[in-house]
């Protein structure tokens, strides 16, 4: 996602010359599509978050559309109060591109992993949030919502090659993108790790089970009228998001079943706990938090085994 | 009396007028800043109006001396009597720290030291889009505690924003003590030097001063400029000047009427 959203915004910015990208000193062999076409409208700002916001805010005061870009924790948690009180108070277009959304940094431990970016920044009205399930959709995601008047976060993945079957790059603000219909469940994605949802729904169909799998990319504004659809229409949803269950797809979910009266169970397949110090892969921890293909079937079973009895 | 010094004036008995009406303090923070937003809104800063594109901005990172800041703004009339006297009112936009609903206000502030990493990025908007417009900022001494305005010193310092000009209201206090018991950051001038700022030392309630330091800047290519002002906090009230506790502190009905008296007997 990290190259589709450098390639394309060089695209857009050849067009639009509003369009500057700040950096955290992060960005190697990813931001150069960018970078070398637009050397005067690309900052490093230096290891600096709270600055590259506030310097963000000054500049799309004056008619600006800046991009800023780090890795998620960092584009996102150390410079909260400034997202706060800068775009989302002047209500102003900025942009934060936030890369290695839930473990995509998995080897680099803890401090790398974005399990909270979703949560934080959907508190924040007015901000809209994009969580691209891949670089299909995150292409589509940014040609769609570069010129919004208010702040937006994009979580962007690092991966340039997966695909989730079936999404063909689709992407709807305020909508989900539905890639497979069945009758028994229906599962809720956030983000790359869709592709194990997916993964899941097709191990599952050939044991007879199956499911409904939709895409949650536009997280803000929530796509609140298709999910209600949606929820109303299964006893068993099951959402899969590599953040902590509280705060992203899960809670979005679990508040629209209650505010609509809904009788669906709802499992929030996610990061539960306190920060282990154990490191490993992107797929090595998706297994350790349940977020595997394998480990999402299990999870799905047993919700059906128990709903039968 | 020069325009600025009448100016400065109206300013301190606006500050304590309206926050005698409203019962709130900050007074003594307000009143430290009365003279160099009196030169500012007299003397330098270039709005024919507010919403101008071309205008010079001006941010007061201090949010908490808002009361001296909507002082100018009315004594410019881009806030009416009416809306002034709403400050602290329920419904009124006039709250303690400025909102950028208020006219003249160009950004909104109250959060120590987010208020000059705005005020560099409006500085490198202006460059970027070729435009001749000034970029203020008055910030406190205490917001130098802050670790986050020392990256946008550094920031304005390596790209050279000679359009960024900032004020260091330096009255060495802070919410709960003196700065030099707090956290000391003495010498403050030398410090800003050291990060390759043009750094002037000055009196902050000398208002011919204040001009004449601010006409003094180079118009050219180089460093960002910062005036590090010499303030006495409360200002011009003698039973508040330098002390702690009129920071937070709202005025009796007999502390108002000598607050006023003395401003009023000011040459």
């Amino acid at each position: 996602m990290r190259k589709a959203f450098a390639t394309t915004l060089a695209a857009l910015a050849e067009k639009d010359a509003r369009i500057l990208l700040l950096t955290g000193d992060l960005g190697y062999m990813a931001l150069e599509p960018f970078s070398e076409k637009f050397p005067r409208r690309f900052f490093n700002v230096g290891v600096a978050e709270q600055n590259m916001i506030g310097i963000a805010t000054g500049l799309a005061e004056a008619g600006f559309i800046p991009f800023v870009y780090s890795i998620t924790t960092f584009a996102t948690l150390r410079p909260y109060e400034f997202i706060r009180n800068g775009p989302v108070l002047h209500r102003l277009p900025v942009r934060v591109a936030g890369v290695g959304g839930g473990f995509e940094y998995g080897h680099a431990g803890p401090t790398h992993h974005g399990l909270e970016d979703v949560g934080v920044m959907r508190l924040q009205p007015g901000l809209s949030v994009v969580a691209p399930a891949d670089h299909a959709q995150a292409k589509t995601a940014l040609l769609s919502t570069w010129n919004l008047p208010g702040p937006v976060f994009y979580r962007l993945g690092k991966d340039d090659k997966s695909v989730v079957p079936g999404l063909d790059g689709r992407f709807d603000l305020g909508r989900l993108q539905l890639i497979r219909e069945g009758k028994d469940l229906l599962w809720i994605a956030m983000g790359s790790v869709a592709t194990e949802a997916a993964a899941a729904a097709d191990l599952l169909a050939r044991d007879g089970v199956s499911s409904t799998v939709a895409i949650l990319a536009s997280v803000q504004p929530a796509p609140a009228a298709d999910l209600e659809a949606l929820l109303a229409r299964f006893p068993l949803a099951l959402t899969v998001e590599a953040h902590y269950v509280v705060g992203g797809a899960g809670s979005l979910a679990a508040e629209i079943i209650a505010e609509k009266g809904l009788g669906c169970r709802l499992l929030r397949c996610g990061v539960r706990g306190a920060p282990e110090p154990i490191g490993g892969s992107q797929d090595f921890l998706h297994g350790m938090h349940g977020l595997s293909r394998d480990s999402l079937v299990a999870t799905a079973k047993h919700a059906l085994h128990l709903a039968r009895t | 009396m020069s325009e600025s010094r009448v100016a400065a004036r109206r300013i301190r008995e606006i500050i304590l007028h309206q926050s005698k009406r409203a019962n709130v303090g900050h007074i003594g923070s307000a009143l430290s800043v009365a003279d160099l937003l009196a030169v500012l809104y007299t003397d330098v800063l270039r709005i024919a109006d507010p919403r101008d594109p071309e205008r010079d901005r001006f941010i007061l990172s201090k949010g908490h001396a808002s009361l001296a800041l909507y002082a100018a703004l009315s004594l410019r009339g881009w806030i009416s009597r009416q809306v002034l006297d709403s400050f602290c009112q329920d419904g009124s936009i006039l709250g303690v720290h400025p909102d950028r609903a208020v006219p003249g206000v160009d950004f909104s502030t109250g959060s120590l030291g987010q208020g000059l990493s705005m005020g560099v990025g409006a500085a490198l908007a202006a460059r970027l889009a070729d435009r001749p417009h000034r970029v203020f900022v008055l910030v406190s001494d205490a917001e130098c505690n802050t670790g986050v305005l020392w990256e946008a010193v550094m920031f304005a310092a390596h790209h050279r924003l000679s359009n960024l000009i900032v004020i260091v209201d330096s009255n060495g206090q802070q919410a709960l003590g003196y700065t030099k018991d707090v956290l000391d950051i003495a010498p403050l001038a030398e410090r800003w030097r050291a990060f390759g700022w043009d750094t002037q030392d000055i009196d902050g309630h000398d208002t011919e001063g204040i001009a004449r330091a601010i006409e003094a800047i180079s118009k050219g290519p180089g460093a960002p400029h910062v005036l590090v002002a010499r303030t006495v906090f409360g200002k011009g009230v003698s039973y508040m000047e330098g002390q702690i506790k009129w920071h937070y502190w709202p005025m009796s009905d007999e502390e108002y009427a000598r607050a006023l008296a003395e401003v009023e007997s000011r040459p």
